[in-house]
């Protein structure tokens, strides 16, 4: 267990957004949020999995909903220690700690928000290593793990528990619907988790990842080096392509904001084209009409000078952005993995092949 | 026949041209003046003895960056009353959150939290707190403070709490002014917000510096209506612009790359304007900048404002070249101090406006003073400028085929006539002027930002355009020459049914 760092916070939302593959909203209203936390004195704690006890309980918090009603209707860590709390009431058990459903986007300071609150320590885990659009896409449904409770807090007093749900496809549906039905945006936490099944099942170590990415590529801006080389190297991760958006087209369907974008090679990949698609998150990549890249694999679009993650909603014309490739955590990459969040679960007809194989 | 007067002030000049029609009769440029004022009143006096006509002029349009550089350089702000309606949303993260702490404490008065707000459908969120909103008119009343920014959650979509906090506001402290955000943003609170704030703490400025304009204009006999360029490369009547400084934040290069297209009469190309330290290179669709999509700070603040998406580069008449042995072009620069430091005015600093002159490119200073540059030193610097030119162009071009390059400002001798990636360079008369003939042209806009449900695509357009277009009129277009100029339409992730974010930009000749 250590203290985390008010610079550290500020590591991991530039770490979070990378890793967030498009998807999982932009980290800046919560990592406001823990500006204000620490200016007022708050301190967080992060522990490794290892340190939980077996039959320890563990929180896995997220904020739910539409990225854009995220802009207005602004996160509140109250609202995100509220649907702990109703965890807890409804359990009748007190958690040891709270981790992140997803290190992709924001979500990756949600459980640092309710843990200022709640004065609860921070797992060093997640159970996507990235962000992924729905509930059945975790590492946690991959292993089978039950998929209920869970809480649901809106900033009005209106608060839902999900007490059972046949499967995680079902455990999706009804919360989102009770999502909608307070605005598209809610505060949720997921069914708890034991110390043993955070230990066996989840993305151990994605928060310490989320920041060392991030302090690289603030390293790297300050020793004016190239932000994108600097993750490259610590990531171990490629680069895929460079080039400028050339062509965009979005459509919203089952929830999903779909659609493609078309970049233009420059510098080294001039000559060439890539083709991007897209579900909430980045799925597949065609260099020159190929299939180059594919999710589990990681595809973040950064922006080539500032080495700024780009979401699949901001993209737009004439930007000038470099694809790179980070490796997915092991649980993605097994059979199972990949019938949950391979190719084929974003409904392309390919079969899973790494960049990194 | 139509008379047109487009004035800019800039950094270091003042441009001023009269159009007839749509030639350029004159134009002047005139040294800024430390109160601008100063400035105008001697540009228009020079326009109007080179061509006296100019006093006939029916409109006059002044592209101005008075108030951006008042929040950079953190002068003439006023103290702000914030009132946020939203709660019990967003309690967090309160008015001026995210600014930089010097700034804040200038501008911050009161700051107020009420309930209220809407959702994204437009259904309410709590009822609007009114009592709390009249208690804090109160306060805002006995504090003595003059200026409100009203901010609700999802107000570009449902105005009415934002009005009602306005017409509360009103009735106890009748002598203030109130920014309401709806007004000012898209969607996306806090940087909404901040450009609410922002317009309020430059509202006075704004009031006195355009009352400022009217008198110049009036003092040089000029009885035209006079106009504020706007970020968009149009244009508001001064009375209804100065209760919006912040819309005019980035009407410099907006008017040079308006003023690059009618010149050349080109609405697809690229422009380069090449000044006396930088350059800036954006992209011309349908005749208007294309903007950048990204969040835009001014003075540290984060703002959604449609700026146009340019590329900067270090490079201008002043740029000091370096040595012999490692020859490097600039980024540094002599900036305004050129008549004294370069080579060919008697200094001893080597610019590149002296390799110019060297290159036979442009005459200007004593040109003996550089006729001891060696020639291949001179070759050299050329051709790194024209490859930072080459590479910068590549940069903003948004398709692999050749482009036509529009050269203006007072720099644009240094744009070679012949360029990789380029189908053709245009020099075009009063390139060096193009901002203030940009001004001169600026036309009347209406944009909506809104999510419709349910209704198809082109069904969603439709009702964007016809708000878009109520906007435009109401801001003195003429109904009969509007012109829809961007359309977005954006699905949106996890909303229910069929969500579409429209954004519909109309644009419409000034009505007479």
């Amino acid at each position: 267990m250590r203290r985390v760092g008010a610079e550290e916070i500020e590591s991991l939302a530039i770490g979070a957004w990378i890793l967030g593959t498009g998807g999982g909203g932009s980290p800046y209203l919560a990592l406001l949020n823990m500006r204000q936390l620490y200016r007022k004195g708050v301190v967080c704690r992060l522990m490794g999995a290892s340190e939980l006890a077996d039959d320890d309980l563990v929180a896995v918090v997220s904020n739910m909903g539409a990225p854009l009603v995220g802009q207005e209707r602004l996160t509140d860590p109250k609202t995100m220690a509220l649907a702990v709390t109703m965890m807890e009431e409804y359990l009748g058990r007190k958690f040891r700690a709270v981790m992140s459903l997803e290190i992709g986007g924001g979500n990756s300071i949600q459980p640092f928000m309710a843990a200022a609150m709640l004065d609860l320590p921070v797992v060093d885990a997640d159970c996507m290593g990235r962000a992924f659009p729905e509930a059945q896409m975790t590492s946690f449904a991959i292993h089978d793990l039950t998929m209920y409770p869970l809480t649901l807090a809106d900033v009005r007093d209106n608060a839902v528990v999900v007490a059972r749900a046949a499967s995680w496809k079902w455990m999706e549906r009804i919360s989102r619907k009770a999502c909608v039905e307070v605005g598209s945006i809610a505060s949720t936490c997921k069914a708890p988790r034991t110390g043993k099944e955070v230990k066996e099942c989840a993305i151990l170590g994605s928060t310490t990842k989320a920041m060392t990415i991030g302090r690289a590529v603030q390293a790297a801006r300050r020793a004016h080096r190239d932000p994108i080389d600097a993750v490259l190297e610590v990531e171990a991760g490629v680069k895929i392509f460079t080039g400028k958006i050339h062509d965009i087209a979005r459509r919203t369907t089952e929830g999903f904001l779909r659609g493609t974008a078309t970049i233009e090679g420059l510098d080294d990949f001039r000559g060439h084209d890539f083709r991007l698609a897209f579900q909430n998150e980045f799925a597949v990549g065609w260099l020159d009409g190929e299939p180059r890249v594919m999710t589990p694999d990681l595809i973040c679009v950064l922006d080539t000078v500032s080495g700024d993650a780009t979401g699949t909603e901001t993209l737009r014309y004439g930007q000038r952005v470099t694809v790179i490739a980070l490796p997915a955590p092991p649980i993605l990459l097994t059979p199972k993995g990949i019938e949950h969040v391979g190719p084929r679960a974003f409904g392309y007809d390919l079969d899973f092949r790494s960049v990194f194989a | 026949m139509r008379r047109r007067i487009g004035i800019d002030v800039g950094g270091t000049n003042t441009d001023a041209v009269l159009l007839e029609e749509d030639a350029v009769a004159a134009a002047v440029k005139t040294p800024t003046t430390a109160d601008v004022t100063t400035g105008i009143t001697r540009a228009l006096a020079a326009l109007v003895e080179r061509a006296p006509t100019a006093r006939g002029a029916h409109a006059v349009m002044i592209g101005t960056t008075h108030f951006t550089n008042a929040v950079v350089q953190r002068r003439d702000l006023g103290r702000v009353a914030a009132v946020r309606i939203g709660l019990p949303s967003g309690a967090s993260l309160p008015p001026f959150v995210d600014w930089p702490e010097d700034l804040a404490a200038l501008v911050r008065g009161e700051v107020v939290m009420l309930e209220g707000g809407h959702e994204f459908d437009g259904r309410p969120l709590v009822p609007f707190d009114t009592k709390g909103m009249r208690a804090a008119a109160r306060r805002i009343r006995e504090a003595g403070i003059r200026s409100v920014a009203v901010s609700a959650v999802f107000s570009p979509l449902n105005a009415s709490g934002e009005e009602e906090a306005a017409s509360i506001l009103l009735e106890e402290c009748p002598d203030v002014t109130v920014t309401l955000s709806h007004r000012l943003g898209r969607i996306g609170l806090l940087e909404r917000e901040n450009a609410t704030l922002l317009n309020a703490c430059l509202i006075e400025l704004a009031r006195t510096t355009t009352r400022a304009f009217s008198q110049a204009l009036r003092a040089s006999g000029i009885a035209a209506p006079l106009y504020l360029t706007q970020n968009d490369g149009t244009v508001m009547l001064a009375e209804v612009a100065e209760a919006y400084p912040v819309y005019s934040f980035a009407s410099g290069p907006t008017n040079s790359m308006r003023g690059a297209a009618f010149l050349s009469k080109r609405d697809e190309a690229l422009v380069i304007d090449v000044g006396g330290t930088t350059t800036d290179i954006g992209s011309l669709r349908h005749g208007f900048p294309r903007e950048a999509n990204n969040v835009v700070e001014i003075g540290g603040v984060r703002t959604l404002f449609r700026m146009p998406d340019l590329l900067s580069l270090g490079l201008g008449g002043g740029t000091m070249v370096g040595p012999a042995a490692s020859l490097t072009i600039g980024p540094a620069s002599v900036g305004y101090r050129l008549t004294e430091q370069a080579l060919v005015f008697g200094g001893d600093v080597l610019t590149v406006t002296d390799v110019a002159v060297a290159a036979g490119l442009i005459d200007l200073g004593d040109r003996a003073r550089v006729a001891s540059l060696p020639a291949a030193r001179v070759e050299e610097a050329l051709a790194r400028i024209r490859s930072m030119i080459e590479e910068g162009v590549d940069r903003m071009k948004t398709d692999a085929g050749e482009t036509p390059l529009i050269a203006v400002g007072g720099g644009s001798f240094l744009v070679p006539a012949r360029l990789a990636g380029v189908s053709e360079v245009l020099n075009v008369p009063h390139q060096a002027v193009a901002n203030a003939v940009g001004a001169a042209i600026a036309q009347v806009s209406g944009e909506v930002d809104q999510i419709f449900q349910d209704l198809s695509r082109d069904e969603a357009i439709a009702r964007a355009r016809q708000l878009a277009t109520d906007k435009a009129i109401a801001a003195g277009a003429d109904r009969a020459t509007i012109n829809v100029v961007e359309v977005e339409a954006l699905p949106l992730a996890y909303l229910p049914g069929n969500s579409l974010r429209t954004r519909v930009r109309v644009v419409g000749e000034i009505a007479r």
